[in-house]
């Protein structure tokens, strides 16, 4: 039995990471709290007053401000987890279903603003898609004039949510679906004479997403909050709730701040309501799959496979997107309706480098700061629990979500207020912080997974060659977690990255990072310098991943029990 | 005493005990076998006479080996020996590094060489220091896995059903083989098995405690 000493020692490393989550959350609420009930001393504000959500609900549109976040994130939802079941109902157990995980690994990696760039340069007026179908097919010989992004109905914002989010319910999915005896319900549903796809949605989608849940709440959280993919996508008058509170939260004039918490207060109600309205459809899908389900005969197959081309075909539009912000930043003229630049050029890349620079630089620090103490927090939280027991583990792995399931906004604004008041806002330390938050999840899940999965005897019989813990560790277990280690990191700095509001808010707008600087320059700037920098902000997930990938494959190249 | 000494030695999860407590004496250059169904904690108990016993599980009783009390002691100082049914060979390291990983800090370069090499030509596999243990064959994996244990200098030697995993005709062979290579350092052996064939030396059958289910 330990003593309380030991119990300390061995819980201790789950509550630092537990800490480096919780406390931002809990500061940032109370930081949200606070001001939308008018206390905010920094600015002068010390009497608790309404005012604010008079100022808020006198502000025009935000009733439907608060519509479209509601409608675009449900509806986002909804058609990203329609897209993925349908397809792996018609495909589960086929041979491109396998392949289908590679391809959606690259669009994963894709920061938000990066993608949602990328369709902007494909569906606009004078996008791709018009000039390939112009003048020949439309007839037009100048962009134009229909709003097919920034909408007023939030639908380019609800496809470019679509196609970043399906990818990350698909691959939760799959993951899923190894825990799931899938095969064998399939194989029996089948034998009862349901057609497949029929009976994969009746005998194994209940199963998976009993699992996926929770990603598809963080889905819902992150549609209904999304600054970065709204204010590139999205519709302007009025916005969705999320960039409305930015603008207040970013203004010059202080006083905003009050609103911007009040409206932030707002959206967390809204991406609660989300929630409710989620959890009514699951009840309502249940009633209606049960009584499907009950019903015999197996028809909708031809449905299913129909729909199952939703999931390829947003694949198939994110990687057009990508190779239109490749395009886009090596283009020389190109005018509209011509389908392809008149030539090619680097001019483009080599005028922007030196400004670049800095925001590159940035956003690496930031990165591999937040992922760094990420994948150390992570690991000596697994160590311990593999030393001690499972100590405060697995209640750390339950809050590290709580972040995921709000709305950034919700809280990142009481953070921003919360670092003003300690008087840390506006490094580099404050933004790597924000990141951490976000980043650590990820990175805890990811690395949880291959700790679990290391054959515990490997240590043990290291321990009894005379290794001591540390040497086991340094020489036995580092190794053999190489890859995922990796990974890891890898997933850490894809997601600190594609950051957007906690870079701009714990950096007071002082840190330009390429994703600052890429939804900056989406409003009205130049296509190939945006081109430049979406490409620029791209590049670094998809290098991380691919090391991730080739490097233990070169370290290993002459140990095939290591060759996965 | 010498050799192995297990005094009311017995593993519990939750509060109850996976077997009754159990009292061995194993004297230097002797075998004794556990006998017991698979799933009655057999490999628990090795695992606390290593003190590598899982944080889930808890240890009560005391062992002591060559005299010395081992109760409290970390595994890398408890200087016991254990071959499981599978090799775990390092997947890592190459076959040389793997001989290599216990032997006894503060030996010189040319010495641990020298000593990695006999133990490769008593496993008649001379020349595959630098072999990746992947490239192996079972019997081959299994007869590194065991002059790794040896390197190490163990006082004694626990066998969590090492034969298992073997083809018949190569399991006998190497049994004989572990059994003489620790008979002729005079190690104390304790072998864990549910296959009565494996047996050797005296045979010790593992009693399930009375209140505990029928998997035992």
């Amino acid at each position: 039995m330990g003593t309380p000493r030991r119990r300390l020692s061995a819980a201790l490393p789950a509550l630092a990471a537990a800490g480096a989550i919780a406390l931002p959350v809990l500061g940032g609420l109370v930081g949200t709290l606070l001001p939308a009930f008018g206390v905010l001393p920094a600015i002068g504000a010390e009497a608790p007053s309404l005012e604010q959500w008079r100022r808020l609900f006198a502000e025009p549109g935000i009733g439907r401000a608060a519509l479209l976040s509601l409608s675009t994130g449900l509806a986002a939802t909804a058609l990203s987890l329609l897209s993925v079941a349908l397809f792996c109902a018609a495909a589960h157990g086929s041979r491109g279903f396998a392949r289908v995980q590679a391809l959606a690994l690259p669009v994963l990696a894709t920061p938000h603003a990066a993608l949602a760039i990328g369709l902007l340069f494909l569906i606009a007026p004078s996008g791709l898609l018009l000039r390939l179908l112009s003048p020949w097919a439309t007839g037009f010989d100048l962009p134009p004039d229909i709003a097919t992004v920034n909408d007023g109905l939030g639908l380019a914002l609800l496809l470019g949510l679509v196609v970043k989010e399906t990818p990350y319910l698909l691959l939760m999915t799959l993951a899923a679906l190894n825990q799931v005896p899938a095969a064998q319900l399939l194989a029996v549903a089948t034998s009862l004479g349901q057609p497949r796809p029929v009976a994969w949605l009746k005998a194994v989608f209940p199963l998976v997403y009993r699992q996926i849940r929770l990603p598809v709440f963080a889905v819902l959280a992150y549609s209904v909050g999304t600054v970065d993919v709204a204010l590139i996508l999205g519709p302007s008058a009025p916005p969705t709730l999320a960039p409305l509170l930015l603008r207040w939260a970013t203004s010059p004039d202080l006083s905003l701040l009050l609103p911007a918490s009040a409206g932030a207060l707002l959206l967390l109600g809204v991406a609660l309501a989300a929630a409710g309205v989620w959890i009514a459809g699951e009840r309502a899908a249940a009633t209606v799959g049960r009584a499907w389900a009950a019903g015999g005969r197996g028809i909708g197959a031809a449905a299913i496979r129909a729909g199952a081309a939703l999931l390829p075909l947003s694949l198939l539009l994110a990687y057009c997107a990508l190779a239109a912000v490749a395009l886009w930043s090596v283009a020389g003229p190109w005018r509209f309706p011509d389908a392809l630049p008149e030539r090619l050029q680097g001019g483009t890349w080599a005028a922007q480098a030196p400004a670049l620079a800095g925001p590159a630089v940035n956003s690496l620090v930031v990165a591999l700061v937040a992922t760094g103490i990420a994948l150390v927090l992570a690991v000596a939280a697994l160590e311990a629990r593999a030393r001690h027991g499972p100590a405060a583990l697995p209640w750390l792995l339950r809050l590290s979500a709580l972040p995921l399931l709000l709305p950034q906004a919700g809280f990142l604004l009481g953070l921003q207020a919360a670092l003003l008041a300690l008087g840390l806002e506006g490094g580099v330390a404050a933004v790597a912080l924000a990141h951490l938050v976000f980043v650590m999840p990820y990175v805890l899940l990811s690395l949880s997974d291959a700790y679990a999965a290391l054959d515990p005897r490997l240590p043990r019989v290291a321990a009894c060659l005379g290794a001591s813990p540390a040497r086991v560790f340094l020489a036995v277990k580092l190794p053999l977690l190489l890859r995922p280690l990796l990974v890891a990191a890898a997933v850490g700095i894809a997601v600190s990255i594609a950051q957007y509001l906690p870079t701009l808010l714990a950096g007071g707008g002082r840190l330009a990072t390429l994703t600052t600087e890429a939804v900056t320059l989406a409003a009205g700037g130049d296509r190939r310098v945006l081109g430049v920098v979406a490409v620029a902000q791209a590049a670094i997930p998809l290098l991380a991943f691919a090391a991730a990938l080739l490097l233990p494959a070169a370290v290993w190249r002459r140990r095939a029990g290591l060759r996965a | 005493m010498s050799g192995l000494l297990l005094d009311a030695l017995s593993v519990s999860v939750g509060g109850r005990r996976l077997f009754a407590p159990l009292s061995l004496h194993v004297p230097r250059g002797e075998v004794a076998t556990l006998m017991g169904p698979s799933g009655c904690g057999k490999s628990s108990l090795l695992a606390a006479i290593c003190g590598t016993l899982d944080p889930a599980l808890s240890a009560a009783g005391r062992v002591s080996l060559d005299g010395r009390p081992l109760d409290g002691l970390p595994p890398e100082r408890r200087r016991i020996g254990i071959l499981f049914q599978d090799d775990l060979l390092f997947p890592h390291l190459s076959v040389g590094a793997n001989l290599a990983f216990g032997l006894p800090p503060g030996l010189k370069r040319a010495e641990r060489r020298a000593r990695v090499e006999a133990a490769l030509r008593d496993a008649e596999l001379p020349g595959f220091a630098e072999r990746d243990p992947a490239t192996l064959s079972g019997g081959q994996r299994a007869r590194v896995a065991l002059m790794r244990a040896l390197l190490a200098e163990p006082r004694a030697l626990l066998l969590d059903e090492p034969f298992g995993r073997l083809d018949a005709p190569l399991r006998a062979r190497f049994r004989a083989f572990v059994l003489g290579h620790a008979a002729a350092r005079g190690l104390p052996v304790l072998l864990v098995t549910h296959d009565p064939a494996e047996a050797a030396g005296r045979v010790v059958r593992l009693a399930p405690e009375a209140e505990a289910d029928a998997a035992c």
